[in-house]
């Protein structure tokens, strides 16, 4: 019938043979595509993770901005310290102590965003194969990163007290009897992304004594630690061990994501390496926008700023609360003190990636719980986000929601239980989760 | 210089690929020495259509907000020229099983296959009803919406094991499932555009051969994750009917300067319609423009032809 095969075509990528291993996963997926009609105002989205810049007084921010530039310009446009500016790490120690830190200066290392201070600490101690520890589920740009390195993820069980200490250990034993090499614990202890839940203070020495007893590192990722609704921020896992932790900062939901400035407070010797590996990445941090951010916290009340997000984030929690439990009574879902997000667990044999057509053609958009999760779990969890919609958005987008659960119900009713691990057309490796623009 | 407004995005489950399509088209059209910019389908589409008053539309949409007809007829009722079928062989398109039906009619054949709502399921009984569909179709399946694109929502059913969870999957996109007798064979696309003076050229078959042996979303629009061979590895005869199958889809459904037919060869060398898309894809890694390639056509000429052609058809 045909002329004779085997012949090479076209892949419309000429370099398809040269890629890297790690590379593999790095494919177009249906749920990234969906994710697309979550940027029209139409949607409702519930998906995305981005703060609620309105409430800035950027007037007062952009007048700051033109200061600084007059006064400081040649500084600000020109390359930098590679560690960071020093005043800006000044006052980060101002930042890092209303969670009880005290450290030194010479110990932080400034970044593009905390995701480049997880992208320097994975790459300086992970080598293919080698474990890291992270509560079930995980934050997704976590995952990404460590999936790029090639590490091995074994989640450890959490609950509504954050990880739970006994499963740690469990799990670790259990790790080394196999022979593996566990290098860190990941863990985001307040308010967790996408748990929405806060590792309890009785719980948190415990875990550090479990990972000093069997020499693994701990890297406590806190972004949200200031944005506590009901009370005063807990002290940071860094205050009760000063060798045993590395601790990421962030002032992406504190101030304003678009300056891409984190941190990492590292022990000596591993802050040493950090720097160096961030050179060869970066050269340096932006210097603009470490002095934004630096005369921002010299010039304004941040702190009145930060209970402002607080008081935003507690109504628009409440709202989607409160929706939650008027309208979505077959679900269960974590009760977040804080932060951004509620993780709601569906009824058994629902699936939340394969109901998302569903839901955009509803007008509202959430994330599969799957994509918080190495091995393939969560097929009944999805990530809600309350940061970014007013309240009247997040109680007309929740009912969207509900429906969507509905109907997804009634095709169960329908078609009974059944082996979802192959639905859609097949197991995706694609990227699973929204770009960062789409909210 | 004529004045063309590309339509692209919409609310589809397919927006991503329209952005990427829509401005592929545009870019093409501009290198042509057109006039021609991207707008999104929204509200102030209609006030910005009457107040620029563009000589040429070209809806680059996927997905119902451009391929189900009800554009053509909102760009109809303006009196404005547009670039693509009209209206009504939109709907025939568009409803999988009913373009399956005329062209089987047409003596094309077409995987024999059933379009049910999830409220039959419910009424007669999902084990039952899946089990006649089995006794009745065999197996492997390929189950999909009946409207849409991209392959999306598409499951190859090989157990009746899988049949439950490609329904759901399917129901995800929209109220009816197409399932269908699953055709195993070489999978060609050929893609039809009309010339100068309005005739119908087919351009060379494309042949697909996913990696991962499903033609889906991500085998469609992952660069290097399918093979292609253009033209396809077909010989002469069955390229050739393979085209005519192709043209007769185009006639019977009542396409207009372009369209894109989707077929599987079987080893008897019988081609297999399985359906047509009245807006093919423009993106990097579509079909369209690569049989463009392959034939040697200048893209951009052919998209200004096409420009010209909505304009005489109008």
């Amino acid at each position: 019938m045909t002329s004779p095969r085997g012949q090479h075509g076209s892949r419309l990528d000429p370099w398809t043979h040269s890629y890297a291993r790690r590379t593999a996963g790095m494919s177009t997926s249906e749920i990234r595509a969906l994710f697309a009609v979550a940027s029209r105002p139409e949607v409702i989205s519930l998906a995305g993770g981005m703060p609620c810049l309105t409430a800035l007084p950027m007037e007062t921010v952009a007048d700051t901005i033109a200061h600084m530039l007059k006064t400081q310009g040649l500084t600000a446009l020109q390359y930098g310290s590679g560690q960071g500016d020093p005043t800006l790490r000044e006052q980060i120690l101002d930042v890092m102590a209303l969670e009880g830190i005290s450290a030194h200066a010479d110990d932080i290392v400034v970044t593009t965003g905390s995701q480049q201070a997880l992208d320097l600490v994975t790459r300086i101690f992970i080598d293919p194969g080698d474990v890291v520890l992270a509560e079930a589920p995980s934050y997704v740009g976590a995952l990404g990163v460590f999936s790029a390195y090639q590490a091995h993820v074994a989640h450890v069980t959490s609950d509504n007290d954050g990880l739970v200490p006994q499963a740690l250990e469990e799990r670790i034993l259990g790790l080394k009897s196999a022979g593996k090499r566990i290098k860190f614990l990941y863990s985001v202890p307040n308010f967790h992304n996408p748990a929405g839940t806060t590792m309890s203070l009785e719980r948190r020495p415990q875990v550090i004594e479990i990972c000093h007893r069997h020499g693994i590192l701990v890297l406590e990722d806190n972004p949200y630690g200031l944005l506590g609704f009901d009370r005063e921020p807990y002290a940071a896992m860094r205050t009760l061990s000063d060798e045993g932790v590395i601790y990421l900062g962030s002032f992406s939901k504190t101030f304003a994501p678009g300056l891409r400035v984190g941190w990492a407070l590292a022990p000596h010797a591993v802050r040493e390496k950090l720097v160096l590996a961030s050179e060869s990445a970066i050269l340096c941090p932006s210097a603009y926008s470490q002095m934004t951010v630096s005369t921002y916290l010299a010039t304004s009340d941040w702190m009145a700023q930060i209970k402002v997000y607080r008081e935003l984030y507690r109504e628009r929690r409440d709202a989607m609360i409160e929706s939650l439990d008027v309208l979505l009574p077959q679900a269960t879902w974590t009760h977040p003190d804080g932060g951004f997000y509620v993780w709601v667990t569906l009824p058994e044999g629902v699936n939340a990636k394969a109901m998302l057509p569903r839901a955009v053609t509803e007008r509202v958009a959430y994330v599969p719980g799957t994509a918080f999760f190495a091995d393939g779990t969560g097929q009944r969890n999805v990530r809600l986000s309350y940061c970014y919609p007013e309240p009247d958005r997040i109680r007309e987008g929740v009912r969207r929601f509900a429906s969507v659960v509905q109907a997804e119900l009634e095709l169960l009713e329908t078609f009974g239980p059944y082996d979802a691990t192959g639905r859609g057309s097949g197991p995706s490796t694609g990227v699973q989760f929204p770009a960062p623009d789409l909210s | 210089m004529r004045h063309v407004l590309v339509l692209a995005g919409g609310l589809s489950h397919e927006r991503d690929v329209s952005l990427r399509s829509g401005r592929r088209v545009a870019d093409a059209l501009t290198r042509s020495g057109l006039e021609a910019y991207v707008r999104d389908v929204d509200p102030t589409l209609l006030g910005l259509i009457r107040n620029s008053r563009p000589e040429v539309i070209w809806p680059v949409l996927h997905g119902a907000s451009g391929e189900d007809g009800a554009l053509q007829d909102v760009l109809g009722s303006l009196d404005i020229a547009y670039v693509g079928s009209r209206a009504t062989a939109c709907r025939l398109t568009w409803d999988k099983p009913v373009a399956k039906a005329l062209v089987g009619a047409a003596g094309i054949s077409t995987p024999v296959g059933m379009a049910l709502s999830h409220a039959t399921f419910r009424e007669l009984g999902a084990p039952d009803l899946m089990e006649s569909v089995i006794d009745s179709l065999g197996l492997p399946l390929a189950v999909k919406p009946a409207r849409g694109g991209s392959s999306l929502g598409l499951t190859i059913v090989r157990s009746a094991a899988e049949l439950p969870s490609a329904m759901v999957t399917a129901y995800a996109y929209g109220d009816i499932t197409l399932i269908e007798r699953f055709i195993e064979g070489v999978e060609v696309a050929v893609s039809i555009v009309e010339d100068a003076q309005g005739q119908a050229q087919t351009l060379p078959a494309v042949e697909i051969v996913p990696d991962s042996g499903v033609y889906n979303y991500e085998a469609r629009y992952t660069a290097g994750a399918t093979e292609f061979f253009t033209p396809a590895r077909l010989s002469s005869s069955t390229a050739a009917s393979a085209a005519a199958a192709s043209l007769t889809a185009y006639r019977t459904l009542g396409h207009q300067h372009l369209s894109r037919v989707d077929l599987i060869i079987d080893s008897d060398e019988r081609p297999w319609f399985l359906e047509a898309n009245v807006s093919p894809g423009m993106t990097e890694t579509s079909l369209f423009p690569m049989a463009l390639e392959a034939a040697g056509i200048d893209a951009t000429g052919v998209y200004a032809t096409l420009v010209e052609r909505a304009l005489t058809t109008a």
